[in-house]
């Protein structure tokens, strides 16, 4: 083969990178764009730029930048947490049927979350106390998952459900124990809602770092995801590599359910849609996870604003609704 | 060139007593056949050679160095292991699966290359896998896997090559074409040890010979001197009836 041929075609390899990364941003935008436009009041693209400019009314200003931006910057962060979050159990385990909600990570965070809220400790206290619960959870499922052998996907799913199970069970008893007064606000731990988010910067910043740590280990990650005898040979140190995986993403499960509560699914829908149009590398996956992740979650959570105006779902119950088939068709497709 | 050596060496194999330890040297030019029945510890040898896992005692020496003190990165630039069955991961093509014979060669930050490319070619091409390139792995036959499997060793280009069972499901065209690129190997100077169940194969084309016996016991020295028809038997507790073919001795199981 010729070699002009060979690096015409490493060019096209490296251009493959940022054209999807490309889209996917331009249609983060686009879908950014329209959630600050849609809901109770519509407000017109123009006047939308003109308040993005600074300029514009000011019952328009805070709206939008008030009302509106954050609860959409934090859809976005969120969505992109969890995408990511499930990537990466997805090639920890070689198992497309990894997801932080599914594995009971959530569900882990949200306990840690509420039992710091119910014992009056605030701020980092709180987000602290959400990663310890979603990386014990971690431990849990991959402790005893994993048994002798490799992990295989049904005694996997089987001990991720029953923790997330468990871990709902205490969730309820919280709520249970709980003031009265205190029950709508805390209801969305259970269910995931992002009316309650105000802070989006901090879950942008952590996707943001993250996304850039992985881009030296995006190649490592590929090797993993082929076994981690086979990338051992290849002069991978699995050990450490798997731990980082395990902390990231329970880091970022943490962060997205101190952020919004335990919102299902899109650890799994995303990267699966990812995979079947993108492939496998994961120098491109992970940052497309992320762009798409939290397009998907905006849209979602746009669509969770206005469905039933002026009455506000929890977004939780629209990616139920992906997710629930994109699990069932994976589980099938499996056998 | 490297050379591996294993100083009173007692591999890991769960419930069995340590047997005799392995004290030999994997020189360059040398291609080493392991034989041994099934369980003998054939994959668990070539895997604590490869530092997958650790050995029961003793030392592992890459060029004089243990080998726990290189890192993986430099082990996996000298050392090349073909595994006896590749697991089914996310899909990838036959060429992706080559090329990451090329990670231990490329620092975080890099891409695969022109050139890394050009060698994972050069590596299907030389396998007989080329034309299957943009094919699925999980689309394969097992033969066509293991040629890959093969050609992504080839693509890593190490010095020294462990092959577990490197003609498993192998037409008997391919067996000769692969044994025949592992003799080339070692004679551009790299050393090979390979697993292998055919006892044809093994006298054809090792020049050394090591074998495990399932209690732990172990013999070895150059094919000439190990290819006693008796020990032969007592190894897999079968009857052997021996011709010679081309000036090579030829063994088939007696009934």
């Amino acid at each position: 083969m010729a070699a002009a041929d060979l690096s015409a075609r490493t060019v096209s390899a490296a251009r493959g990178l940022w054209l999807p990364l490309a889209v996917l941003a331009l249609a983060g935008l686009v879908a950014l764009g329209m959630s600050l436009s849609v809901g109770s009041a519509s407000v017109a693209p123009e006047a939308l730029w003109a308040v993005l400019r600074g300029e514009g009314d000011a019952l328009s200003r805070t709206l939008i930048l008030e009302l509106r931006l954050p609860r959409s910057l934090s859809a976005f962060a969120v969505g992109g947490l969890l995408a990511v979050a499930g990537a990466l159990m997805q090639v920890l385990l070689r198992n497309p049927l990894a997801d932080p909600y599914v594995l009971g990570l959530s569900g882990g965070a949200a306990v840690g979350a509420l039992a710091a809220m119910l014992a009056g400790l605030g701020g980092a206290v709180i987000s602290g106390s959400a990663f310890a619960g979603a990386f014990l959870s971690t431990l849990l499922v991959f402790g005893l998952a994993h048994g002798t052998g490799s992990w295989t996907p049904a005694r996997l799913l089987l001990t991720g459900v029953v923790i997330a199970a468990g871990w709902g069970a205490v969730i309820t008893l919280m709520l249970a124990l709980s003031p009265a007064d205190r029950l709508p606000g805390m209801l969305y731990w259970l269910m995931g809602d992002l009316a309650y988010a105000r802070a989006p910067w901090p879950p942008l910043a952590l996707l943001a770092a993250v996304c850039l740590l992985l881009i030296p280990a995006g190649r490592s990650l590929n090797v993993l995801a082929r076994g981690p005898l086979q990338a051992a040979a290849l002069g991978v140190n699995v050990r450490p590599l798997e731990w980082g995986i395990y902390l990231a993403a329970s880091a970022l499960t943490a962060m997205a359910v101190t952020t919004a509560g335990s919102i299902g699914f899109v650890g799994l829908v995303v990267p699966h849609m990812l995979r079947l149009v993108l492939g496998n590398d994961q120098r491109l996956i992970l940052p497309a996870c992320a762009l798409a992740g939290g397009t998907l979650l905006v849209v979602a959570d746009t669509f969770a604003r206005t469905m039933i105006a002026p009455e506000q779902l929890p977004v939780g119950v629209i990616t139920a609704l992906l997710g629930v088939p994109t699990f069932l068709y994976l589980l099938y497709r499996s056998r | 060139m490297s050379r591996l050596e294993m100083r009173d060496l007692v591999i890991d194999v769960p419930g069995r007593d340590d047997g005799r330890a392995l004290s030999l040297t994997l020189a360059p030019g040398q291609v080493w056949g392991v034989l041994g029945p099934n369980g003998a510890g054939k994959t668990t040898l070539l895997h604590t050679l490869a530092g997958l896992r650790l050995p029961r005692r003793g030392e592992l020496l890459l060029d004089g160095r243990p080998l726990t003190e290189l890192g993986r990165r430099n082990v996996a630039r000298a050392l090349g292991l073909v595994f006896q069955d590749s697991q089914d991961g996310f899909p990838a093509t036959v060429r992706e699966t080559a090329l990451i014979g090329r990670h231990p060669w490329l620092s975080p930050w890099q891409m695969e290359g022109g050139e890394d490319l050009r060698l994972a070619e050069a590596a299907l091409e030389r396998l007989d896998v080329a034309h299957l390139a943009e094919r699925l792995v999980s689309t394969l036959s097992g033969g066509e896997r293991q040629r890959l499997a093969i050609a992504t060793v080839l693509t890593q280009g190490p010095t020294i090559w462990l092959a577990d069972e490197p003609t498993n499901h192998l037409d008997l065209h391919h067996q000769t074409a692969v044994m025949a690129l592992l003799a080339e190997q070692a004679a551009a100077g790299h050393a090979v040890m390979m697993c292998l169940h055919d006892l044809n194969l093994a006298a054809r084309w090792c020049d050394h010979l090591l074998l495990l016996y399932p209690d732990g016991e172990a013999c070895w020295g150059p094919r000439h001197m190990m290819l006693e028809t008796r020990a032969l038997e007592r190894l897999y507790g079968q009857r052997l009836a021996t011709a010679e073919i081309d000036g090579a001795p030829v063994f088939v199981p007696a009934r």
